[in-house]
């Protein structure tokens, strides 16, 4: 069951990514993969935000983390599209824009997740009364 | 239609093959995040295969943008990085970061030049 799950939200997260990069096609016409480098920001920061979220409010179905973390934002992410990119990028020996692409992808990436993982640990006071520990 | 139909049958395979590969890794004692590891730098290798061959059909909706993009991951990758630096195990996180960005883009470039004279 677990597997259907992931499975359908695989789907999401790889038609999201696909829409996403269509959308992004659409107004962006440099070399530069735009497209990709904005679903991995928005990427890593959501499943840090979901994984610190999960840690913190305890009573989550189990199916959310697997379902959501991996099979969603897991699917709508991605590492081998980012990896050819910046192979073209180099091919047309648009050096810059390959470095750009790599660094931003490293640093912003990190720091996405990090952000995700801290405002996600933040407990919210207001809601439902919940214990600030 | 048949566009989304390619990448969402390659997205539900993908999603599901990666979780295996999780599960695979999760039975081997590695301090280093295995799972995710394998399926990055396997698929950068896989896509520079399908985009370097030139092939058409339904092969990069279904098996690139479907498929290898849902079984590789940047998300779950940069989250473990941030795990691994908040136990201070930076020893594992320099080795992850490198072999990810040192071996996966080679092996694109791999996949990609194994495609063109295929």
């Amino acid at each position: 069951m677990l597997l259907v799950i992931i499975g359908v939200a695989g789907i999401v997260g790889a038609l999201l990514r696909y829409f996403t990069g269509l959308m992004v096609h659409g107004w962006w016409v440099g070399a530069f993969p735009l497209g990709t480098l904005l679903i991995n920001f928005v990427g890593s920061f959501a499943l840090g935000w979901l994984t610190a979220w999960v840690n913190r409010a305890g009573k989550v179905p189990a199916w959310v983390k697997p379902g959501i973390g991996t099979g969603l934002i897991g699917s709508f992410t991605t590492f081998s599209t980012f990896s050819v990119e910046t192979v073209n990028l180099m091919q047309q020996q648009l050096w810059g824009d390959a470095a750009l692409y790599v660094g931003l992808s490293l640093t912003g990436g990190l720091f996405l997740a990090w952000a995700g993982l801290y405002i996600g640990a933040i407990p919210r006071s207001s809601r439902m009364g919940e214990a600030n520990p | 239609m048949i566009d989304s139909m390619l990448v969402a049958v390659g997205g539900f395979f993908g999603a599901i093959s990666r979780y295996g590969f999780g599960l695979w890794a999760s039975r081997r004692p590695s301090r280093l995040p295995l799972g995710t590891l394998t399926v990055n730098l396997l698929g950068s290798f896989l896509l520079g295969l399908i985009i370097g061959s030139h092939v058409g059909g339904v092969v990069p909706l279904l098996f690139g943008t479907g498929f290898m993009g849902a079984f590789t991951t940047f998300s779950t990758f940069k989250v473990e990085c941030i795990q691994l630096g908040r136990r201070k195990d930076w020893g594992t996180l320099a080795a992850y970061l490198l072999v990810s960005y040192g071996v996966g883009l080679p092996l694109a470039f791999a996949g990609f030049w194994l495609g063109q004279s295929l």
